[in-house]
């Protein structure tokens, strides 16, 4: 039922192109009436024209017709992507119960498992989870507001570049976990000092690539923007946004691993929750499980919140790019 | 004829009309920074183009038509001279006129339709600009292309986007650069005809440069060659610069008689003239053919 309401569909379609290329051919022999030029509209020359690049691009290469490779397979897709996760799993679960490794370096799965249990039943594992993925989300979105904006100065204005580039490039090159003592002293080990680290380290990513990509907008689609009319802000979302969108998303992604970077730093350094903390405390009690499972939740975590940027990046190109 | 006027009616898409404008180009000239000074581009370009009037400019590649196209469209500056337009100075990016650029130059992000979109006048009414862009798109045929975008169609037919962009504007004054070049022999001749019909309709001073001698004698009321001065016996040209070295004012009413004995005539003293510049090559060739013949 569905393929014969497709095929109908698509003869329409095929019917209806027809139709608008003979229309379009008549309208353009109309002119067109001098001595030997008639002849060659009227000649079996007349609709080439037209319909051969017609012919060239009706059909886009992403949806080249029935026969779609196996790597464009959506379920194929997630499969691939869960082969080596599922035969690490299989392997750590082989050589743990083979006792080739001792518990104390190499933890079974199922211990990792128990301990998560364990910390759920004493109500910590989903304290920690809610409060480290807190800290990121905040510092990581005051981080890319901050670079969205200064790389917008840097790259869109000469003079904000002249003005701040210098001083950037310089506080760039301090290796950010170097401002952890500082922060600790001026916030004390409360959440603005970890907060401001993530956020250092989620600003300067996109503050870079955002700032680069916006001096390399191509400069003749720039030009073209101005010749019509476009001018500031106009300019901005028609040319200059779009161009950068890309660029962005990437920038986001970056920024994000960072602040989950920034966050173990700081949790390791002074806190009392959190996963860097749960880091820190089993390693001095000699817990690897406990340290395997915030392996584990980190990654997992890590790569949740790096698919919320891939909803971001589809929405956002599907509105400018 | 009847029938052509007829299409030109039905061509003119715009309701609010800009009156063409006549453009003066006073003692242009244009020199680009180089390594160790700079270069002579342009120089001593006067040209006086009456409102409505259709100007081509022919030249060897290189010789700076679309550098005086751009000082025309005020996205230049000319080092000497000065262009005006209605006799005002020209402002930068002024708003007076439309350019078609060479490159196709759309929005890869947006569809065909948005990227014409992207020309009308700013004043334009929604609903209005909308009927306006499809009747454009349906014009350089492509109103079946309309959604797409510009990656997804061949060059040809960008460029007939672009055109269409232009168009969209309904400028005083129209410079178009190449506008055709990237079009099959018919397609060409199709968009020849609708630039005439849409003049016929809504006149704007146009200036178009073109390698098509052929085109600017069909086209034109006037054609100005630019080029380089030869100095004496084909000697290199004493002072650099690219001049207008040959102007020729084409008789008759458009549309022209593609095949007439005069335009012939014409067309071959314009093809001389653009010979002339080619001295330097035609020697190259006569070296050329001394390259020894290899015997495999
Ligand atoms: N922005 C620029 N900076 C330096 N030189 C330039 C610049 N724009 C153009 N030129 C130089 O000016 C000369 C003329 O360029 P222009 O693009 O006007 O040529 P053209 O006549 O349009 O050639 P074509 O027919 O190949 O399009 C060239 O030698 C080019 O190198
Ligand atoms: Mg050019």
């Amino acid at each position: 039922m569905t393929d014969a309401s497709r095929t109908t569909s698509t003869d329409e379609r095929a019917d209806a192109a027809a139709n608008a290329v003979t229309s379009a051919d008549r309208r353009f022999a109309s002119p067109v009436t001098d001595g030997g030029l008639a002849v060659a509209t009227a000649g079996p020359l007349g609709p080439s024209g037209v319909d051969r690049p017609a012919r060239e691009a009706s059909v886009p290469p992403a949806s080249s017709g029935g026969r779609r490779r196996l790597v464009d397979r959506r379920w194929f897709v997630i499969v691939g992507g869960a082969i080596i996760p599922v035969a690490l799993l299989l392997t750590w679960q082989l050589v743990s119960t083979s006792g080739l490794v001792p518990v104390s370096m190499l933890p079974s799965p199922e211990m990792v498992w128990l301990a998560a249990v364990d910390l759920a039943q004493r109500g910590l594992l989903g304290l920690y989870i809610a409060i480290s993925t807190q800290r990121v989300f905040i510092g990581f979105a005051i981080g890319a507001v901050f670079g969205l904006v200064v790389g917008a100065i840097v790259g869109l204005s000469k003079l904000g570049d002249i003005l701040l580039s210098p001083t950037l490039g310089a506080v760039r090159a301090v290796p950010s976990l170097a401002w952890i003592p500082l922060l600790i002293l001026w916030f004390g080990i409360a959440e603005d000092s970890k907060i401001i680290l993530i956020a250092i380290g989620a600003f300067f990513p996109v503050y870079t690539i955002v700032a680069a990509a916006l001096r390399h907008v191509d400069r003749q689609l720039l030009e073209a923007g101005r010749a019509y009319g476009l001018r500031g802000i106009r300019l901005f979302t028609a040319v200059q946004l779009p161009a950068v969108v890309p660029s962005v998303i990437s920038a986001l992604r970056l920024a994000l691993a960072q602040a989950w970077l920034f966050l173990v730093a700081a949790e390791l350094i002074a806190s009392s929750m959190g996963l860097g903390f749960l880091l820190l405390d089993s390693g001095q009690n000699g817990r690897i499980d406990r340290i395997f499972l915030a392996i584990i939740l980190l990654a997992v975590l890590g790569k949740l919140t790096d698919a919320l940027v891939g909803l971001f990046e589809r929405w956002a190109v599907r509105k400018w790019a | 004829m009847a029938a052509a006027s007829a299409t030109a009616r039905e061509a003119s898409p715009i309701a609010h009309s800009a009156a063409a404008a006549p453009v003066s180009l006073r003692g242009i000239g244009r020199a680009f920074a180089s390594q160790g000074g700079s270069r002579q581009v342009l120089r001593d370009i006067d040209l006086e183009i009456a409102a409505g009037e259709i100007v081509a400019i022919l030249g060897p590649s290189g010789c700076g038509k679309s550098t005086l196209l751009r000082i025309a469209g005020g996205l230049d500056r000319p080092t000497q001279g000065e262009a005006l337009i209605d006799g005002e100075p020209v402002k930068p990016y002024d708003a007076r006129s439309a350019v078609g650029f060479q490159e196709p130059r759309l929005l890869p992000w947006r569809t065909l339709a948005s990227n014409v979109a992207l020309g009308l006048p700013k004043s334009t009414p929604r609903a209005a600009g909308r009927e306006q862009v499809a009747r454009l798109l349906d014009l350089v045929g492509l109103a079946d292309f309309a959604g797409h975008r510009p990656r997804e169609v061949s060059g040809g037919m960008a460029q007939r986007t672009s055109l269409a962009r232009a168009l969209a504007r309904n400028p005083a004054v129209l410079l178009l650069d190449e506008p055709f070049g990237a079009l099959d022999a018919l397609t060409r001749l199709k968009m020849q005809d609708l630039l005439l019909d849409v003049h016929a309709a809504e006149p704007a001073t146009i200036l178009l440069v073109t390698h098509d001698v052929d085109e600017a004698l069909q086209l034109a009321d006037r054609v100005i060659l630019l080029g380089h001065e030869a100095g004496a016996d084909g000697a290199p040209p004493a002072t650099q610069g690219a001049v207008v070295v040959q102007t020729v004012i084409v008789p008759g009413h458009r549309p022209r008689d593609r095949g007439s004995a005069e335009l012939a005539e014409l067309r071959g003293r314009l093809l001389d003239g653009l010979g002339i510049d080619r001295h330097g090559a035609a020697r190259g060739i006569e070296t050329g053919t001394t390259i020894p013949h290899y015997p495999y």
